[in-house]
């Protein structure tokens, strides 16, 4: 850990402002990622946002019935909030599924978006990675990748996004709010919020130097069953090997994303449009494009398993 | 005190203390937060720096250079020691690993420096600022590829197992090619990571040339040599404290770089300082339980009779280093006429590969027993049967040398009425419970019972209070209870009564914490000590030694009684011995012996496999304390859950490296994996093992349970799989349709 300065923001504009201000500045919350990741060496922010004490910690209904997550509110409060387990099952359940209670206690809305690959090489500051050291390579195409990204991946990168609450959250179509340095206030689509890695997998998403996460809205509720079906090496405190997020209704249509296969939680509209017809369709279209490794390829027919393991569930 | 004919009737029969469920006495320390572990020990020494250990970036190679200015200049640095600094430092007697000094490189994470400094972050810090030039040169990591060319090579690991490079009794070949059924399948095990809660972690102090290192480590007396050695100074000037171990599992039996560059650091920056390794260095910089590829051949007559067995084995290791023993308990486990084992050893780049928990047993065991369950298939039998069957109560290999105790046929059958085996479908895949497919399996346990010499002092004051002293360790096992219930049991006094004081090298030495032989010689030589002062106080007293009993605080004998406080009102009184074996050890050969059962769901859509249930019969002589022999067995019972079905140090086998070097990526059972666990022990005593007449469970809880996983997985799916761990990946090309 390097020496870094430290300031506790006393707004959201005010924080922003600061962090356009310190270059390499970083925001924290929980800390529950980022800690670890100044320990080792891999973020070495020089000044240091507190953003705990901003007003940012509330669940509030929106005017058109949808809901707005404050970007502090913590993963446990999300997971049990009345509203949340009665209209975004799927959000609750994902939230649930993600690392331990304690973890949850501290983890926050906006910074489970914003955690960081657990790819085991991102995580070595002896090895070439080209998320951590742009240019440097990507250890893990020809290294140990059986945790790794099997569509979506690039040349430069195939790491994973670990966030199970994403994944519900992009099959629920939240969006993102923000504030910037200069004040102005953007809302950003979950689907255009992670990047795919591309030939810069140090960008991982839209957001610009600066740029605070305020609050994630929520549509108003989609109805339909919601399930969230994480499979893991072992039954708790693990990082999926692949996830489903679905909602399905009792038509037998719906929407489905994907945890554990992609640089983003993974979501084809096109392939939904199948989901009548069952999960080896959807699962075809969804992974249309993969390229996994030789020690990945399983998450392929896995996918179509663990969507048909859900689509059994959601149709009871 | 010699042990060389077998125990007769002793104070310990008695059982008033001894092999009752006494809660740990360490206990509410623990729970508490007040048993200080090695890193906490603030008050042990004035001025403690903490010193951060830089581990090299490549495998293999030479360092050319290495530029320390910046590092020098952080803040709060007092003292850099690099292995550049001096030449190679000896290594302890052993360990295979060089820990420092000197340019060249042997395996990744292997320590480079030291930065010392006023605050851990300091340090750390600094020694992120070190840069260093490597010449890196090709290496070997790859087990697969280098099997082919690896010598026979025999070994021992040191805990109770070993064979020669090969071993044949009768003919082997011909009678597998006559026998009418036969079995020939190849199993790998996977490298595996101690992962202890407690990293190795070292305090050191020097007062001129004397070194106190306040440490975490199992084998006190092992570690003081050891240090010595390393450092080049006298072991009298050496002093190891370490009262409390957070977990060990055969990681903490050596002297790591932690000891070792604390006391460098300290040297360097004139003061003490402390240094824990971090979490990524355990993987990497210290030892773990090597990967095996294993052959099994197991040949028998149409009824079930065994007549040929063959375990062969390769693993690697680093130049010098030693095989991991994987054949040896196959010499032992089951009858049969003509026999072969053989072990092979490559060189490999690697860490060092070392002792864990059963080396040897636990990946033989693993491979063993699944085989045991194919061939029992493929002759029609039940699993239990075929093992009961070709059961021995004599050494297959010497049939004049008899098994002191042998109840693994009790077990089994005692675990098959509790388990409700009889209940269990053979077919495979047969059994459903909603998306869940239920399996159950079953395999044999078996450790070898080792014999340490073992000393201890006993100490008996003004208050009638009885003080042990031995160097010997608890590493969470209990070592604290049953060492007060053995000395209680044998002065007569209430467990409140004694105080036991362990991990101190100015301490008699004990056997230590290894090869699940700890409780039982650790506690013998408490009863040889206790066996003392009680002469010493009859002689005291002017009783008559042979006579005297020591009940209730008191000693009677013939109609004169005295308490022992008032025995020991003119000043205290001391006994001190060591229990010594002679060859009864040679002459009966001493195992213990489990039966294991395990009943899995694997899901049908995703093939995740999840423990319902686990039982453990165990057959391992007096139960000291079944308390904390029940913990040693659930704890084994867990480990082993995690080798079959997560624990895999994953190798980059371009860069010579275990990737998933920290807890988040290298997987062991939390809370969600272990459901109900059962540990039954039969009423046994084993006259040939000791004055207590007690044996290990620590290990034999391990041994064989990662079959019966294995095992239950294939009678819930229908798939074999034979390279550990088995994760759902494996799995899944081979699974049944799903509902």
């Amino acid at each position: 850990m390097r020496p870094f300065t430290f300031e506790r923001a006393r707004s959201p504009a005010d924080a922003a402002a600061s962090a356009a201000r310190h270059p390499g500045a970083r925001f924290i919350a929980g800390g529950t990622n980022l800690l670890d990741l100044m320990k080792l060496q891999i973020e070495t922010p020089l000044h240091l946002i507190d953003i705990n004490a901003l007003a940012l910690d509330r669940i509030e209904a929106t005017a058109d019935g949808g809901l707005r997550i404050g970007a502090l509110v913590r993963n446990t409060d999300l997971a049990a909030h009345e509203g949340v387990r009665r209209d975004y099952g799927v959000l609750s359940r994902a939230l649930l599924a993600g690392a331990t209670g304690t973890l949850r206690n501290k983890a926050t809305t906006a910074g489970n978006l914003l955690q960081r690959t657990r790819c085991p090489y991102f995580y070595d500051t002896n090895m070439p990675c080209n998320k951590r050291e742009p240019g440097s390579g990507c250890s893990a195409l020809d290294g140990v990748s059986r945790g790794l990204a099997v569509v979506g991946s690039s040349e430069a990168c195939i790491a994973t996004h670990p966030s199970d609450m994403a994944v519900a959250m992009r099959a629920l179509d939240a969006t993102v709010e923000t504030i910037k340095p200069d004040g102005a206030t953007r809302a950003v689509p979950i689907a255009e919020f992670h990047r795919l890695p591309g030939d810069t997998p140090h960008i991982e998403t839209a957001l610009e130097p600066g740029e605070l996460i305020t609050a994630v809205a929520l549509p108003p509720p989609t109805g339909g069953t919601q399930v969230y079906r994480k499979v893991r090496d072992r039954a708790s405190y693990a990082f999926a090997l692949v996830s489903v997020a679905a909602i399905v209704r009792r038509d037998g249509t719906g929407r489905v994303a994907l945890g554990g296969v992609a640089h983003k939680p993974w979501r084809v509209e096109a392939a939904e449009a199948e989901l009548p017809r069952g999960a080896k369709p959807v699962a075809e279209r969804l992974l249309a494009d993969a390229r996994p490794t030789r020690d990945n390829a399983f998450k392929l027919p896995l996918v179509e398993r663990t969507l048909a393991a859900v689509l059994a569930e959601a149709r009871g | 005190m010699k042990f060389d004919t077998p125990a007769t009737t002793n104070p310990i029969d008695q059982l008033k203390v001894v092999g009752r469920p006494a809660d740990r006495i360490d206990g509410k320390f623990k729970t508490t937060g007040t048993a200080p572990y090695a890193h906490e020990r603030h008050d042990v020494a004035a001025d403690q720096a903490y010193g951060f250990v830089l581990g090299s970036g490549i495998a293999k190679g030479r360092i050319r250079a290495m530029h320390l200015d910046a590092a020098k200049a952080a803040p709060g640095v007092l003292a850099i020691v690099t292995t550049l600094d001096m030449p190679r430092l000896k290594r302890g007697t052993m360990n295979v690993a060089f820990l420092f000094g000197g340019d060249e490189i042997q395996h990744y994470h292997q320590a480079i420096a030291v930065v010392v400094a006023r605050t851990f972050e300091q340090a750390r810090a600094a020694a992120y600022l070190i840069r260093v030039d490597y010449a890196p040169e090709p290496g070997r990591y790859d087990l697969a590829a280098e099997a082919p060319n690896a010598p026979p090579v025999g070994g021992d690991s040191g805990e109770g197992s070993g064979a020669p490079p090969e071993d044949r009794v009768g003919d082997f070949e011909g009678a597998f090619a006559a026998a009418p059924v036969r079995l020939d399948e190849r199993y790998a095990t996977a490298d595996e990571s101690h992962a202890m809660m407690e990293p190795h972690a070292t305090i050191a102090a020097w007062d001129g040339d004397r070194l106190t290192l306040w440490t975490s480590n199992q084998m006190i007396a092992w570690g003081k040599g050891s240090i010595a050695k390393i450092l080049g100074i006298p072991a009298r000037n050496v002093r190891l404290d370490s009262p409390y171990v957070g977990g060990g599992f055969g990681g903490k039996l050596f002297i790591r770089a932690d000891a070792v560059l604390a006391a460098l650091g300290a040297k360097a920056a004139g003061q003490p300082v402390k240094v824990a390794l971090t979490r990524p260095l355990i993987a990497n910089n210290t030892t773990h339980r090597p990967a095996t590829l294993q052959r099994i051949r197991i040949g028998a007559d149409r009824d079930g009779t065994i007549t040929a067995v063959a375990h062969e084995s390769t693993s690697g290791n680093l130049p010098d280093g030693d095989p991991e023993t994987a054949v040896s308990q196959t010499k032992l486990l089951y009858a049969g006429a003509n026999r072969l084992t053989a072990m092979r050893l490559a060189v490999l780049d690697l860490p060092e590969g070392n002792a864990m928990r059963a080396p040897g047993e636990a990946p033989g065991m693993m491979a063993l027993e699944v085989a045991m369950d194919e061939m029992a298939e493929r002759l029609g039998l039940d699993p239990i049967a075929f093992r009961v069957l070709n059961d021995t109560q004599v050494d297959p290999e010497n049939p004049d040398r008899r098994f002191s105790q042998r109840a693994l046929a009790d077990c089994l059958r005692l675990g098959a009425e509790r388990f409700g085996w009889a209940g269990r479908d053979p077919r495979p895949g047969a059994v459903r419970d909603g998306r869940w497919l239920v399996g159950m399996g079953v395999a044999a346990g078996f450790r070898n019972n080792l014999l340490m010499k073992s000393a201890a002092r006993v100490r008996l004051d003004g208050m009638g209070r009885v003080t042990v002293e031995t160097d010997m360790t608890d590493i969470g096992t209990g070592s604290y209870t049953i060492l007060a219930q053995t000395a209680a049991e044998m002065m007569g006094v209430e467990l409140d009564k004694v105080v036991v004081r362990l991990g101190d090298s100015d301490f008699p030495a004990s056997a230590g914490s290894g090869g699940q032989w700890g409780a039982n010689t650790s506690a013998s030589g408490v009863y040889a000590a206790c066996v003392k002062l009680r002469e010493a106080v009859a002689q005291r007293l002017g009783f008559n030694s042979a006579d005297a009993v020591f009940t209730d605080g008191e000693v009677r004998a013939g109609n004169r009684v005295a308490t022992l406080a008032e025995a020991a009102g003119a000043g205290e009184l001391v006994g001190e011995d060591a229990i010594e074996f002679g060859d009864l050890g040679d002459r009966y050969q001493q195992s213990t012996f489990a039966g294991h059962f395990v009943e899995v769901g694997v899901d049908s859509f995703t093939a995740e496999v999840r423990v319902r249930r686990m039982l453990a019969v165990c057959a391992a002589g007096r139960i000291l304390n079944p308390k904390t022999a029940r913990s040693q067995v659930i704890g084994a019972m867990t480990m082993a859950v995690g080798s079959a079905l997560m624990e895999k140090l994953e190798v980059d086998k371009r860069r010579g490296f275990f990737v998933n070097h920290d807890l988040a990526g290298y997987e062991v059972p939390v809370h969600a994996d272990i459901p109900h666990q059962e540990v039954i022990f039969l009423d046994e005593t084993d006259p040939i093992s000791s004055p207590m007449k007690a044996k290990g469970v620590g290990e034999l809880g391990i041994c064989g349970v990662g079959g019966a996983v294995a095992n239950a997985v294939y009678n819930a799916t229908g798939v074999r799989v034979r390279d550990y761990p088995i994760t759902l990946d494996k799995l899944l090309a081979r699974m049944p349709e799903a509902i």
